[in-house]
């Protein structure tokens, strides 16, 4: 299994690298802030342990705090980034 | 397994690859950032899908899940809305930091779960089986690794907020013994993390590598300087992809292993690209205080100090009014100024007069990767307008005026001449060799970085001091009143 999932991981660090490798700079900060709110995708690690906790209060507490922070990043990454290519597009809109 | 859930897990991989190939095109970018918002939304509910499936799904989870996504939200969303673009670097460092304790919390929150009823390490490691379907100690080494890098995110993240934001120094901080302090901080996570790998009912070695991944943060993040905060935040976000990596091992979550991996990958050509445009290698970054050296720029071999040109806006104007050729040189002056409608402004002023106008950006200006293009496209500049240094600088004699806006290290002449400069061999925009060169800066002190500029005492060049924003807006008024 895990001979698997290493695999996948090598050939998901491959991806990324290809994916990125050539971007214009204007639009590095909205990549970063994009892949930095794709970062906060460990909220589904946070989801999935957060009810096997209930028998625990601390770990209870631990998980959702997770689910908490996670849940920032992606949603505040998503927004931030929108807002950016907002201002992209709508200057393309004005310039014709 | 429910298949609902795993259409929707294939959907949400999908999603972000192809969410994360159209943000490479200005014309598809903001699609495709929604594409991978989608992307994330699948991925959740997919997850909550399972849990439901499980049977786990009682009040009590339901209400931490959705309440811990609606506490997340309610946060994020107006942090996201109300931030001020120019304070865009240190909003987007803080959300990294919020990914990377998240990583950490879900491998601390597994391991209090696993010895919490269980007396001996073959019950925490029967519990960690049940938990997760894995195998025990490649999940413990998982938990460490995710720990360990989402805690040196976490405040390597926020020591990067204080930096940007100025509460605390920008300037690097450095110590006899640095480096060697930290390789024996990390020996000595290695070694703790190893013993927690074979041992992971031993909770107590969390409480000092999570204190341990804390200080390394800081320790990673404080000597460097606010000039290459574009290689450290980009280092950070692959950071925080790693450390979710690290937690999906921990887990058993595939997809969260193929999205932090993606997320990793993508941070580490960022840094990479910073890199080539300072002409620095990450480790020459991560480890030399860059800029806590100081050369003798402004003083002459014969310690005879040169004298500035002060010029002022009204005879800047003069100059301005014939020039067929400008352009801006905008750096983090420009961003704390707020001065970019004011360029746009003057912009516009110069190009009605029939003259030639563009904005050549630095890779490394300000202090987030793009950074000078974000301000300039809130400011609505065209796109035709930008310009990178390699498309200037061949021609840089034939431009009349360069205006340089709160820009410093990366216009200075020392790059490409003084061997003793540390940011010797930088590639830099080359606007010593235009004809006249207007450096808008508050003072004369030296940059962020902290390197005296030979470029403000050569004699094309004029000094336009105070604030850049009401600088620019009275070359504005004088471009008016001539109306």
């Amino acid at each position: 299994m895990y001979l698997t999932l290493a695999l996948v991981f090598l050939l998901a660090m491959f991806l990324g690298l290809e994916l990125i490798r050539k971007v214009p700079s204007q639009l590095h900060t909205p990549l970063m802030s994009g892949s930095n709110a794709i970062s906060g995708i460990c909220i589904i690690g946070a989801m999935a342990l957060a009810p096997l906790t209930e028998d625990n209060l601390f770990a209870l507490l631990l998980s959702s705090a997770a689910v908490a922070f996670a849940a920032i990043n992606v949603v505040g990454g998503y927004v931030v980034t929108d807002r950016m290519l907002a201002m992209f597009q709508s200057k393309k809109g004005e310039s014709k | 397994m429910n298949y609902v859930a795993s259409v929707l897990f294939l959907l949400s991989a999908v999603g972000f690859i192809f969410g994360l190939r159209m943000l490479r095109a200005p014309a598809t970018a903001r699609k495709g950032n929604m594409v991978s918002a989608g992307g994330m939304l699948a991925a959740i509910v997919g997850t909550l899908l399972v849990t439901i499936d499980q049977g786990h799904f009682n009040t009590l989870a339901a209400l931490t899940v959705l309440g811990g996504i609606a506490v997340g939200t309610a946060i994020g969303i107006p942090a996201a809305k109300l931030v001020k673009m120019t304070a865009m670097p240190e909003m987007v460092a803080l959300f990294n930091g919020f990914g990377g304790i998240a990583s950490l919390l879900i491998g601390w929150g597994q391991t209090q779960e696993a010895v919490a009823h269980a007396s001996n390490l073959a019950e925490v490691e029967d519990k960690l089986i049940a938990l997760t379907g894995g195998q025990p100690n490649v999940v413990t080494l998982a938990t460490f690794l995710a720990v360990l890098i989402g805690g040196i995110t976490f405040t390597g993240s926020v020591v990067a907020w204080g930096k940007l934001s100025e509460h605390l120094t920008s300037k690097p901080v450095l110590y006899p013994g640095q480096n060697v302090v930290n390789g024996l901080a990390v020996l000595g996570s290695i070694a703790l993390g190893i013993w927690f790998t074979m041992q992971p009912d031993q909770i107590w070695l969390l409480y000092i590598i999570i204190p341990l991944s804390f200080v390394l943060g800081v320790a990673v993040v404080i000597p460097i300087g606010g000039g290459d905060m574009p290689v450290v935040i980009s280092l950070l976000n692959s950071y925080s992809g790693l450390a979710a990596c690290a937690a999906g091992f921990a887990v058993n979550s595939p997809l969260l292993i193929i999205i932090g991996a993606l997320v990793g990958a993508s941070g580490l050509i960022l840094t990479r690209i910073m890199c080539v445009a300072m002409n620095r290698s990450l480790g020459n970054v991560l480890f030399s205080g860059f800029g806590a050296v100081s050369t003798t720029g402004g003083i002459t071999a014969t310690g005879e100090k040169k004298e500035a040109r002060i010029l002022s806006p009204q005879d800047a104007y003069f100059v301005l009014e014939a020039a067929q050729s400008v352009i801006f040189v905008p750096g983090y002056g420009m961003a704390v100024a707020q001065a970019q409608h004011a360029v746009k402004q003057l912009a516009d002023l110069l190009v009605k007069n029939g003259c030639d106008v563009k904005h050549v950006i630095h890779p490394v200006a300000g202090r987030m990767p793009g950074h000078m293009n974000v301000l300039l496209a809130e400011a609505n500049v065209e796109y035709d307008q930008l310009a990178v240094p390699e498309d200037i600088n061949p021609s840089m004699e034939s431009v009349d005026v360069a205006i340089v806006i709160g820009a410093n290290d990366v216009v200075n002449p020392a790059a490409l001449t003084d061997k003793a400069s540390p940011i010797y061999g930088m590639p830099i925009i080359e606007v010593h060799r235009a004809r006249a060169v207007f450096t808008l800066k508050r003072s004369l002190a030296s940059g962020y970085a902290g390197i005296d500029n030979p470029l403000f005492y050569l004699s094309n060049n004029s000094m336009v001091l105070g604030d850049a924003k009401k600088t620019i807006e009275a070359l504005i008024a004088e471009f008016k009143a001539e109306d």
